[in-house]
């Protein structure tokens, strides 16, 4: 490990205030991303700041019935907060699918947000890749791409992002409360996260020196929403697919139709996926498998495969339609719960 | 440049001088001869790192050691004080719960913060209801204990330790 100083941040301001001076400084949050590429090579700063004892700490009522979380509630304390399991469970679900329980105790909301890929050749300093060193080539095309992209994927990189809450937020339609050197701003989660393109060393649209104070969540969705993660092992893994979603039906009329829905797709881009195509395909419809297929097919229709991933296509297709029937109950008479985790 | 690190380790004090690089595993093991956190994979992936830190677990691989100035860290041996073992280190042996043992002292310390999370009504991605009370079924235990990997395989017996532990305990 290349050595670095080490700084405590007293306050937000002064935080940014170094790493704004300090091109090779960081933050470090929960560590179990960073401090990982510190040990790998993949991070190499000559300055760390420790953002721990920053008060960040706080989950607090909106006027709205929405909330905000501080950047530095840990993701356990969220996942079991019990507002979110009441008003937002799929975002409790999305974050309890993530890592380990000693992984959820470290980690936090800011963090995990920007945590980086897992690409194996993003995390081997031996292999070319554009992401940690632009220009050098990408080793995944051509090579292992079972974890990569399918859609929004570029010459330069096909990596993905590994994060299941961030899912869960884009699908919310979360806020990110960043504190910068020209002060506050608000970021969609779902605009934070750039595509590749030309410059995959960027994973988001932050500045260096910014800092994520908060996550806000807007009041409650009217309807049924869930997460769902397709995974190699049954717990520990990152996600192949996962779909974030929530659907709500009127049912006043002699047939139901879909109100609204809002759908996010994990494991398949290089950022949080909303799936705008297939909310589209939805919205106004009767909700039936015949309409799911059909809003998956609008999202999957750009889809660009990779050798190694192909499967990820129907898989992607097959978990939308399943989640939607479970979600609308066309798979099964009538449910009542709003969480339809089984 | 090395900073000051005072930690609180299975009930005794230190004061020590450590470089920024130094882990909370690393710090334990090389500089205060707490040998009972195992280095497995050092990435985060194994668990066998497992320690409570201020009563909750975590990797100790993957934290800084600066990061946690000031904490109270609990090891296995520190569940296990003057020699007397706990409900958890009495059913590991009761059920057999390893074979060659290096990851178990991280099983347990992750057993013991996973048994006081699930005190909490702390829900697991397999619990039906969100909101409910929490039942350990051998799924629940399973799902919570994901982080910790025992090459021997000894999992089973561990499920068993758990369960029996967290019988004993209510």
């Amino acid at each position: 490990m290349r050595p670095f100083d080490y700084e405590r941040a007293t306050d937000t301001a002064g935080a940014v205030a170094t790493l704004t001076e300090r091109p090779d400084a960081v933050f470090l949050a929960g560590g179990t991303n960073l401090v990982d590429h510190l040990k790998l090579g993949v991070a190499e700063p000559r300055l760390v700041v420790d953002i721990n004892r920053l008060d960040l700490t706080e989950i607090d009522e909106l006027d709205d019935e929405g909330l905000r979380i501080g950047a530095m509630v840990r993701n356990s304390d969220a996942a079991a907060d019990p507002r979110i399991r009441r008003r937002y469970p799929m975002l409790s679900r999305a974050l309890l699918s993530g890592a380990s329980g000693q992984l959820r105790n470290a980690a936090t909301m800011g963090g995990n947000l920007l945590q980086r890929t897992r690409c194996v050749y993003f995390q081997d300093t031996s292999t070319p890749c554009n992401k940690r060193e632009p220009d050098s080539g990408c080793s995944a095309i051509g090579g292992y791409t079972r974890y990569h992209a399918i859609l929004g994927a570029s010459p330069e990189c096909v990596a993905t992002h590994p994060s299941d809450m961030a899912v869960a937020l884009a699908a919310l339609d979360a806020t990110v409360v960043v504190l910068g050197a020209a002060g506050e701003r608000r970021i969609p989660v779902a605009e934070l996260h750039r595509l590749p393109g030309d410059h995959p060393e960027q994973d988001t649209v932050l500045d260096h020196g910014d800092l994520i104070t908060a996550l806000e969540l807007p009041p409650p969705r009217p309807g049924r929403s869930t997460y769902r993660k397709i995974r190699d092992r049954a717990s520990y893994a990152f996600a192949l697919v996962s779909v974030a979603a929530t659907v709500d039906v009127d049912t006043s009329g002699p047939t139901p139709v879909i109100r609204e829905a809002a759908i996010a797709l994990g494991g398949i881009a290089h950022k949080p996926w909303r799936a705008r195509a297939a909310e589209a395909v939805l919205r106004g419809a009767e909700p039936n498998e015949e309409t799911f297929l059909a809003a998956a097919d609008a999202e999957l229709e750009a889809a660009e495969p990779l050798e190694g991933n192909r499967f990820k296509v129907p898989m992607t297709r097959g978990a939308i339609a399943t989640v939607l029937s479970e979600l609308t109950g066309t798979d099964e008479p009538e449910t009542t719960t709003e969480d339809t985790h089984e | 440049m090395a900073h000051s690190l005072h930690l609180t380790v299975d009930g005794q004090e230190h004061k020590l001088a450590v470089d920024p690089r130094t882990t909370l595993l690393d710090a334990l093991r090389d500089r205060l001869g707490v040998m009972s956190a195992k280095k497995g994979c050092d990435h985060g992936q194994c668990g066998a790192c497992t320690v409570l830190v201020d009563g909750r677990r975590l990797n100790s691989c993957l934290a800084l050691a600066l990061t946690h100035d000031g904490s109270e860290v609990t090891t296995s041996d520190g569940l296990a004080p003057a020699g007397e073992l706990s409900t958890l280190h009495r059913t590991f042996l009761a059920q057999d719960a390893f074979q060659c043992g290096y990851c178990t002292p991280g099983q347990v310390c992750s057993a013991a913060g996973m048994l006081q999370e699930a005190a909490e009504d702390a829900p697991s991605v397999v619990t039906e209801d969100l909101e409910g009370p929490i039942e350990l079924s051998d799924a629940e235990i399973r799902e919570r204990m994901s982080g910790n990997l025992c090459r021997c395989g000894a999992y089973v017996n561990i499920v068993a330790a758990v369960s029996q532990a967290a019988e004993e305990s209510r």
